[in-house]
């Protein structure tokens, strides 16, 4: 870039520096040991934010979140369920400042230059960085099913698939069906945010029905030709404890949506509903698009599972949903705070000139709640594979919980209080 | 700008050269890297005040010795730490216990 161009970017809004940007040549000589941003925080990347001040208490480093407060979508299914509020599922940000000295701008990123190593942000402000973390989410493809162009449209079937507002909106339209009411939940094809999800949301809103509306039933729509996760134990759960309340049908693949009369069109049938949730397919999230970080089947971000680095940009990291996932990893924020914790290490690491962990091993721990007090689990351990490139589930690692106890909940709760204070104090 | 490409060229020179020459420092810093992955359930730095145990401070050799109970599958409370246990390598999980046992408790 030559110079009068980057001064008329200066002049386009104000420019938070890079280490030494604005006072000229001063970037690696001054002994400030750069900037970091972090877009997004969630479980990625507030976890990214936090460990990188922790080791490498020099960089200086920004989390942009265009929220206030955190909203856990992990155990979200149980405000539909009835056995947990939404405020119960609220963190601050208030402690990255004073515990961790992570800065916190609360605005949205709408563009990334990763030539100039600039973010743009709604307000106006301009942000530029050394590396930039990018821990997005996923956006919906809403493109894929004309009849929710429509905004409006999005709020009477909501997806309830990013917590909050949506959550509260389901929740709220499951209240108010009659009894005696169809519940329609379509799944989308894998890969999506949370497999067991969608699994764990039928076990919640058959509990509620079952309690509250016993003449009422769910039926449960999935394009994909059978469960996605921890197959034995929600079947065992339907079959124990849901019969007659959830009809699971697999291949059926979404055409659209009806939204005025709640009917979802297969390619062979119709289903009508009186309190219809679709859960549309994803991408990595708008932020991710915008940067062109998007390179894997139009959907997701390619990454070196050294360093969690794009394999578009330099200089750019991806964590989290958005990435293209390895063999055998879900989406799901446990793997985002892991994520999280190989690119801190490494981006510590290629700042500060000492080599890159070469043998990164990470782990996923994923509770469901088939009820308002039942627990089952999914656990792996994931390993790079110098041959493949890529991060690997160690073989005999791993498993899923041998039967369905209360024995586990008081786990599930201990793990979603500790995964919450690992990301945001 | 121009300044600040040549300063980089610089820095990736000086890093090439550090990566080299880096002597075996005190913190084992693959175990802290490792043993960040037990913090997401275990706490950050492994301190914990609920039903998951804390790691933080605790004997090397008894941390240890549970996870290769837990990965030969011999402690029959386990509910996931064997499944997690079996994943690391014996010196991982040596280092890990090694790393965690040098945390402060508070």
């Amino acid at each position: 870039m030559k110079r009068r161009d980057f001064v008329k970017a200066l002049g386009a809004g104000a420019v938070i520096g890079r280490a030494g940007a604005l006072t000229g040549c001063a970037t690696t000589g001054s002994g400030r040991a750069g900037r970091v941003v972090v877009i997004g925080g969630g479980f990625g990347g507030a976890t990214a934010a936090k460990y990188l001040r922790m080791w490498a208490p020099a960089i200086e480093v920004v989390l942009v979140e265009r929220d206030t407060a955190f909203i856990s979508c992990p155990f979200s299914n149980r405000v539909l369920g009835g056995s947990m509020t939404l405020q119960e599922l609220t963190v601050g940000y208030d402690k990255l400042g004073p515990n961790r000295g992570v800065k916190v701008i609360h605005d949205e990123a709408t563009a990334v230059d990763p030539v100039r190593r600039e973010v743009r942000l709604a307000k106006g402000e301009t942000l530029t960085y050394d590396r930039l973390i990018v821990a997005p989410g996923i956006d919906f493809m809403y493109e894929t099913i004309p009849g929710l162009n429509d905004p409006a449209a999005r709020e009477k079937v909501p997806h309830a698939w990013k917590a909050g507002a949506q959550t509260l909106a389901l929740r709220k339209q499951l209240e108010s069906m009659r009894d005696g009411g169809v519940v329609v939940v379509h799944v989308p094809t894998a890969p999506y945010r949370c497999p067991p999800g969608p699994y764990e949301r039928a076990c919640q809103i058959a509990f509620f029905l079952k309690n509250a509306k016993p003449r009422s039933k769910l039926i449960l729509l999935d394009a994909n030709d059978d469960i996605q996760s921890k197959k034995g134990l929600f079947t065992q759960a339907w079959n124990k404890l849901y019969r007659d309340k959830i009809e699971y049908r697999p291949n059926s693949e979404l055409r659209d949506v009806d939204v005025d009369t709640l009917t979802v069109k297969l390619e062979f049938a119709d289903v009508k509903a009186d309190v219809l949730n679709v859960i549309p397919p994803q991408r990595a999230g708008n932020i991710a698009r915008q940067a062109g970080l998007i390179n894997v089947n139009d959907r997701w971000c390619g990454i070196d599972y050294l360093t969690f680095e794009s394999t578009v940009h330099n200089n750019i990291h991806v964590i989290g949903d958005a990435i293209v996932a390895a063999p055998a990893m879900p989406k799901s924020g446990h793997m985002a705070n892991q994520h999280a914790k190989i690119a801190a290490d490494a981006v510590a690491a290629l700042m500060s000139g000492r080599p890159v962990n070469d043998e990164p091993t990470i782990a996923n721990t994923c509770y469901s709640w088939v009820s308002s007090s039942e627990v089952v689990h999914i656990a792996s351990v994931h390993k790079y594979d110098v041959e493949q490139k890529t991060l690997v589930a160690v073989q005999g690692s791993g498993g899923v919980s041998a039967t369905i106890t209360n024995n586990e909940a008081r786990f599930a709760l201990s793990w979603v209080e500790n995964i919450w204070a690992d990301m945001l104090t | 700008m121009i300044c600040r490409s040549i300063g980089y060229s610089a820095l990736l020179g000086a890093t090439v050269a550090l990566a080299w020459s880096a002597p075996a420092k005190a913190e084992d810093l693959k175990a802290r890297s490792w043993a960040a992955g037990c913090a997401a359930c275990h706490g950050t730095g492994g301190r914990s005040d609920n039903e998951i145990p804390p790691l933080a401070g605790r004997n090397k050799d008894d941390l240890f010795m549970m996870l290769m109970e837990f990965k030969a599958g011999e402690r029959k409370t386990a509910t996931v730490m064997h499944q997690h246990a079996k994943g690391y390598t014996d010196e991982q999980l040596e280092r890990i216990a090694a790393f965690y046992s040098r945390q402060p408790r508070r």
